[in-house]
């Protein structure tokens, strides 16, 4: 069962054409990856993805659930109860603990539940943290704070926008880590990077260069498999 | 969590939010000092003006200005010399002149130093509620209860039939310690003389009066060694708005015409009222008190327009640079902005937020800049009225209106830019 489905989706900037004419499959429980050159639309597809953006034309159908008929507001309480969000720079709440920034994402979802935010930071082992403010983590830390913040709300998918761009090799292992936990656990995950060695870690690469789908590659390292399929008209 | 993130906020970027705190604080103390002294001002010329309802004073020629520049001056040290006191028998006459029946009130005074309860107190004697048989057979009532209408008197009035009852002001009475009903002795400075007075009330005139106490004449007489004689008298007398040819004889009324002299005479006009005083009781200067007050009025209604814009000024001043540090203050959390709403925050949610920090900052400010604010308006009245500010409680509710309006006002572009604002826009290191 799909629980992402593009269909010719575009997004025009003025003159310029960020997305032409993409569609993309989803399917639950799968773990993906968008690569591509930088420029090439990666965040904007991430970002009409994760409901924080609308396409110019075309369909999206989440969990069933088709969007580009919706308000702002219809998409805000879809982002809010599906989407989980990781991004490049953490984007913690400066002046709030580990534990508070977990429990902002619990509060404008639902309710806020102490012992659950706590949980949550434990899963990242981060329960010895919980009262320390973001400037006092390091950068490893302050991204998997930011795993526990996305994946408190039991989202139908994560969606992780170069998520160790800012971390070095030992922190990029602990949150790969915690992805590939997730996602024995059953969680869809939808991760863009540069690096090769992150796409790794993926089931399926969507590469991505200038707008379109160039190629999809099965597994991990998109410059080594062989491609499995041509740009217009692929899917899963 | 909205008091938690509050609390987080307020407390721990504190650093961030003195600005803004400050900026309100300076508007809202230049605000208070401004309505407090405004406010007080506005008293002050009412009482001024209540005050010379009693239009016209009369003192001794002669003693007229002296008697105003050393009237601390121990009287009973020098003896009692003639020429600085008006004859209390001579009184009636003021009833007397051509425009008698434009003469509403009056009540003479008599100041002098008593020690009392340990301390050195000015009495005033003074008629209360005199009864006058004039000799053209007419008979009136004189006295101060009919020209100090606007005390607030705790107790019983002066009686001028009871002759060891006294008023005591307010202030004196706290002093003492004693209230309507209590009795105590007092006696002369050098103890020769010595009475004990009972208090009929305790009034509150609003100025010098409360620290005094005011009996009837024949006690101060009694005391200051001054049989029959008065310092001053004060009248209240109807009259017709001066002119041109009013201010003309005011200054010299050698001057006018005779035809001008009989039409000025036979005028209520305040400098002939006080012309035919002189004439009755010679010896006496009287002076017009009015014009004085109401020229001083029409300057004091100028300044209060004036600090009122003061008080416009800075609260634009404190809008303009609140609506500064607030936009800087989103615009630096654009990012954390972007990110509630991605988190699912609604632009009403994330608004109310930062509206209400705004707010308490503005209002812990605010409540600083108010005290700061009163010991401004203490200095702008000792400064320039010579006398302390009154504390006027109605200040309180405006400058918390005056807070809100300012602080939304100036938090209203900030809020314009929160709500434009997109997280695709901040969230991506864009
Ligand atoms: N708000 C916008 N207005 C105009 N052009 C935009 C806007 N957002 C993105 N673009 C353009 O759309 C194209 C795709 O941008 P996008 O951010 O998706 O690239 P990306 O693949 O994520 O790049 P990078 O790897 O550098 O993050 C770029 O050419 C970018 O300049
Ligand atoms: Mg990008």
């Amino acid at each position: 069962m799909n629980i992402l489905e593009l269909r010719g989706i575009s997004k025009i900037y003025g003159q310029l054409s960020a997305l032409s004419e993409i569609d993309l499959d989803v399917a639950q429980g799968e773990w993906l990856a968008i690569m591509g050159p930088s420029g090439s639309g990666k965040t904007t597809v991430m970002n009409i993805i994760g409901c924080l953006d609308k396409p110019s034309c075309g369909s999206v159908v989440l969990d069933g659930q088709e969007l580009s008929a919706l308000s702002a507001d219809e998409l805000t309480a879809i982002r809010r109860d599906k989407i989980g969000l990781i991004f490049q720079q953490f984007h913690l709440i400066s002046y709030l603990t580990a534990l508070e920034n977990v429990m902002v994402a619990q509060y404008y979802h639902s309710l806020v539940d102490e012992k659950e935010a706590l949980a949550a930071l434990d899963r990242v082992g981060l329960a010895d943290r919980a009262k320390h403010l973001p400037r006092q983590l390091s950068g490893g830390e302050q991204q998997r704070v930011c795993i526990a913040r996305a994946l408190i709300n039991y989202p139908s998918i994560i969606l992780a926008d170069e998520p160790t761009g800012n971390l070095d090799e030992a922190n990029e292992r602990v949150v790969m880590d915690i992805l590939h936990q997730l996602h024995r656990e059953g969680s869809t995950i939808v991760v863009v990077t540069h690096a090769p060695e992150v796409a790794a870690h993926a089931e399926r690469t969507v590469v991505l260069e200038y707008g379109k789908i160039a190629r999809i590659v099965l597994g991990g390292d998109p410059s080594k498999a062989p491609e499995v399929g041509e740009a217009c008209g692929a899917g899963a | 969590m909205f008091w938690k993130m509050l609390n987080g906020a307020l407390v721990r970027r504190k650093g961030k939010l003195v600005m803004i705190a400050f900026a309100v604080g300076l508007g809202v103390s230049l605000a208070t000092a401004m309505l407090n002294v405004m406010f007080d001002v506005g008293d002050k010329v009412n009482q001024e003006l209540k005050t010379y309802g009693a239009n016209l004073t009369v003192v001794p020629r002669g003693a007229s200005l002296m008697d105003e520049l050393y009237s601390l001056e121990g009287d009973s040290a020098e003896p009692p010399r003639a020429e600085k006191y008006i004859a209390e028998a001579d009184l009636h006459k003021i009833k007397m002149i051509f425009w008698a029946y434009n003469i509403v009130d009056f009540a003479p005074y008599l100041e002098t130093a008593v020690k009392g309860g340990g301390q050195e107190i000015s009495l005033v004697g003074t008629w209360f509620n005199k009864h006058l048989e004039l000799p053209t057979g007419d008979e009136v009532d004189a006295g101060m209860n009919g020209l100090k209408t606007w005390w607030d008197i705790r107790g019983q009035g002066g009686d001028d039939a009871d002759e060891t009852g006294v008023l005591v002001g307010e202030a004196l009475a706290l002093r003492l310690g004693l209230g309507p009903g209590d009795s105590f002795p007092i006696e002369s400075l050098d103890g020769q003389v010595g009475a004990t007075v009972k208090i009929r009330g305790v009034f509150h005139s609003g100025g010098v009066e409360d620290e005094q106490i005011f009996a009837p004449l024949k006690l101060s007489q009694d005391l200051s060694g001054r049989p029959g004689l008065v310092q001053k008298v004060e009248v209240s007398a109807l009259t017709t708005p001066e002119n041109d040819l009013a201010r003309r004889a005011a200054q010299d009324p050698g001057s006018l015409s005779r035809m001008e002299w009989d039409t000025w005479y036979c005028t209520a006009y305040i400098s002939s009222i006080a012309y035919q005083i002189e004439e009755i009781i010679p010896g006496t200067r009287v002076k017009p008190v009015l014009q004085v007050a109401e020229s001083e009025g029409a300057i004091l209604e100028k300044t209060q327009l004036l600090m009122l814009l003061l008080t416009v000024l800075a609260m634009a001043c404190s809008a303009l640079a609140i609506s500064n540090l607030v936009t800087a203050n989103v615009m630096e959390r654009s990012a954390e902005i972007g990110l509630l709403k991605a988190l699912g925050a609604t632009n009403s949610a994330i608004s109310i937020l930062m509206l209400t920090e705004i707010l308490i900052t503005a209002f812990i400010g605010g409540a600083l800049g108010y005290f700061a604010g009163l010991g401004f308006a203490q200095l702008i009245g000792h400064g320039v009225f010579d006398s302390a500010v009154e504390v006027k409680g109605l200040v309180i509710p405006l400058t918390v209106v005056l807070v809100f309006l300012v602080t939304a006002l100036g938090s209203l572009p900030a809020v314009r830019m929160l709500l434009r604002l997109r997280p695709t826009e901040v969230l991506h290191g864009r």
